[in-house]
């Protein structure tokens, strides 16, 4: 697994699973070819993580004008949810009888991810930036808030689960399909379809639904809105629902993926999803889900050419240039104002 | 009595910027604020719409009340929603990045009624042509003159029964502010009942029936519009002589 090119070995233990192996003839060898094309495999998987993440930034961000740096750690979160509710599941804590199959764990484990996940971002709206919303004061103090707020959740689980790292269970019976050296597993092609399926869903809820409009108003007037008759809070409260499960997703196929988790997994993973945001053009949802997976294929063909230890220097590096060249993003615009 | 302020006293910070200011609107009728930069006029309506949402006005002291009731802690988009007034804003503030349609779509956000909301929406047509001619283009491209008609028929599609207008002549050609205010007056025979702000109080008490002028946040004359503009200091103020 070296897509992450994460630096780390992963602890090996007994797989409950053995690996169903299918091995398919198309390519005829191209040794080159193969790489490239296991590459390109690899950085849509770990592109697909960047961009869910950096979804719920954008969203944030285009109706509150907020740059949620707790956005991160929410993710974290929901990658330490996602392992108490299936070991739970799993029966670990209390007997549950009969031992579930690992799809049908899998399957609650999703939706009871994002919905804990939710309830965490809507608290964090409540507690920490609507407070200072309704005292008006300056948008600066709200973004300190949550940094503030992503380093008490980092720090919160430190001190609560300990420093120890948790090793995610294995929820999927795996399948891998290779075709000459390149393989394809199917964790990996769940985490592309779901990035893009979430992708889809959500570009639907902000162009066809009514409360979809009202964020893309939002977006662009905050003082108008109440004059349509429509609850401001409310809007920001669906928000932080849709941002903070996209995040909760993202955490669960992490933690499938990558299965040791630790309480800075959010703080790396999460910054660079900010980042991807940015250079793809805060504020528009196909430029932040387009700039997860620049940042993925940057990381990984870096990592393809060159040693590991410089995937972050030359990544970045690029990254800068692209925001040399288009400083509001890729698929960002000015907004203009017109009397 | 529809709308009736009183006594009120606003402050930004601690600068006073109302001192005690009451003024009332009879259902039915055209009252106008008229008033140089900084009079109040603006303050005075925000007050009334506890706008914008996070840093509205504080008041002091004094009391709004509509229909009787005050509504000096309604959340605004309860009194769009289910008192039926509407604010048609000082520089307009719609949304660019809609489309004209969606922009009056988003007016109906509270409204259940299917049926009425299309009867809205070829009322607003009617009014405005032009809205019509441009119904699928992104808002932001129209003309100053027609982002105030889109502005008013937004308004229109709160289903408001009172409606505050914020300086709707401000950079308009004369011909089409006179539009603008034909379509206003038709609308209040409809039954609409008006309160506007003007600087132009030239064309402001032509239109209304009654007016206030208000001064430094206070108000130093009242009376039918014909009573004021007979008024030689509000000529002189106001008038241009």
């Amino acid at each position: 697994m070296r897509a992450a090119g994460r630096g780390r070995s992963l602890p090996t233990r007994p797989a409950r699973f053995t690996p169903v192996i299918v091995t398919f003839h198309i390519f005829t060898g191209d040794p080159m070819f193969e790489s490239l094309f296991q590459n390109i495999l690899n950085a849509l998987q770990w592109g697909s993580f960047y961009s869910l993440i950096a979804l719920g930034y954008c969203l944030v961000y285009g109706v509150l004008l907020l740059i949620n740096f707790a956005h991160g750690d929410i993710f974290m979160v929901g990658a330490y949810i996602a392992f108490f509710v299936a070991t739970f599941l799993l029966g670990k804590y209390v007997s549950l009888g009969a031992a579930l199959p690992g799809w049908l764990i899998l399957a609650l484990v999703v939706p009871v991810t994002m919905v804990l996940t939710s309830c965490l971002g809507v608290f964090i709206e409540r507690v920490a930036y609507r407070p200072l919303r309704r005292k008006g004061v300056n948008r600066l103090y709200v973004v300190i808030t949550a940094l503030m707020c992503g380093l008490v959740l980092e720090n919160g689980n430190l001190a609560l689960l300990g420093a120890s790292r948790k090793s995610f269970p294995e929820l999927l019976e795996k399948s891998i399909w290779t075709f000459g050296t390149v393989s394809l597993t199917n964790l990996k092609l769940i985490v592309i379809v779901s990035a893009l399926a979430i992708f889809w869903l959500l570009n639907t809820i902000v162009t066809r639904t009514r409360i979809g409009m009202a964020m893309r108003a939002l977006s662009w007037d905050r003082f108008a809105v109440p004059l349509m008759g429509i609850p401001v809070d409310t809007i920001i409260v669906f928000t932080f629902i849709l941002g903070s499960s996209m995040a909760a997703l993202a955490g669960v196929l992490f933690a499938m993926s990558y299965p040791v988790l630790d309480p800075y997994m959010g703080a790396s993973i999460g910054w660079k999803a900010f980042i991807a945001a940015v250079v793809g053009g805060i504020g528009s949802i196909r430029g932040a889900f387009i700039g997860g997976y620049i940042l993925g294929f940057v990381e990984i063909m870096v990592v393809a050419f060159f040693p590991s230890t410089l995937r972050d220097l030359i990544a970045f590096s690029i990254l800068l240039l692209i925001m040399t060249w288009k400083p509001t993003g890729i698929f960002g615009m000015a907004k203009t104002t017109k009397i | 009595m529809l709308l009736s302020v009183e006594n009120l006293v606003v402050k930004y910070g601690n600068i006073e910027a109302l001192h005690g200011l009451s003024f009332h609107v009879e259902k039915g009728e055209i009252v106008t604020l008229i008033g140089a930069n900084g009079a109040g006029k603006t303050t005075t309506l925000h007050s009334v719409m506890r706008l914008p949402p996070p840093e509205a006005p504080r008041v002091v002291s004094g009391d709004i009340r509509y229909q009787g009731e005050s509504i000096l802690k309604t959340q605004p988009h309860v009194l769009v929603d289910q008192l039926h007034m509407a604010l048609v804003p000082e520089g307009r503030h719609i949304f660019g990045n809609l489309t004209v349609e969606e922009n009056l779509q988003l007016a109906t956000y509270a409204r259940k009624n299917d049926s009425r909301i299309k009867h809205d929406f070829e009322r607003v047509y009617s009014l405005f042509p032009r809205m019509a001619e441009r119904r699928l283009q992104r808002s932001e491209q129209l003309s100053g003159g027609e982002q105030q008609m889109l502005a008013i028929g937004r308004a229109l599609m709160t289903d408001c029964e009172f409606i505050m207008l914020d300086e709707p002549s401000m950079g308009l050609a004369p011909l089409l502010m006179y539009d603008v205010f034909r379509t206003l007056k038709r609308l209040n025979a409809e039954g609409l009942t008006i309160l506007l702000i003007e600087q132009n109080a030239n064309i402001a008490l032509q239109f209304a029936h009654r007016g206030y002028v208000l001064d430094t946040g206070e108000i130093v004359a009242k009376g039918t519009s014909a009573e004021l503009a007979a008024d030689p200091e509000v000529k002189k103020a106001y008038l241009g002589g």
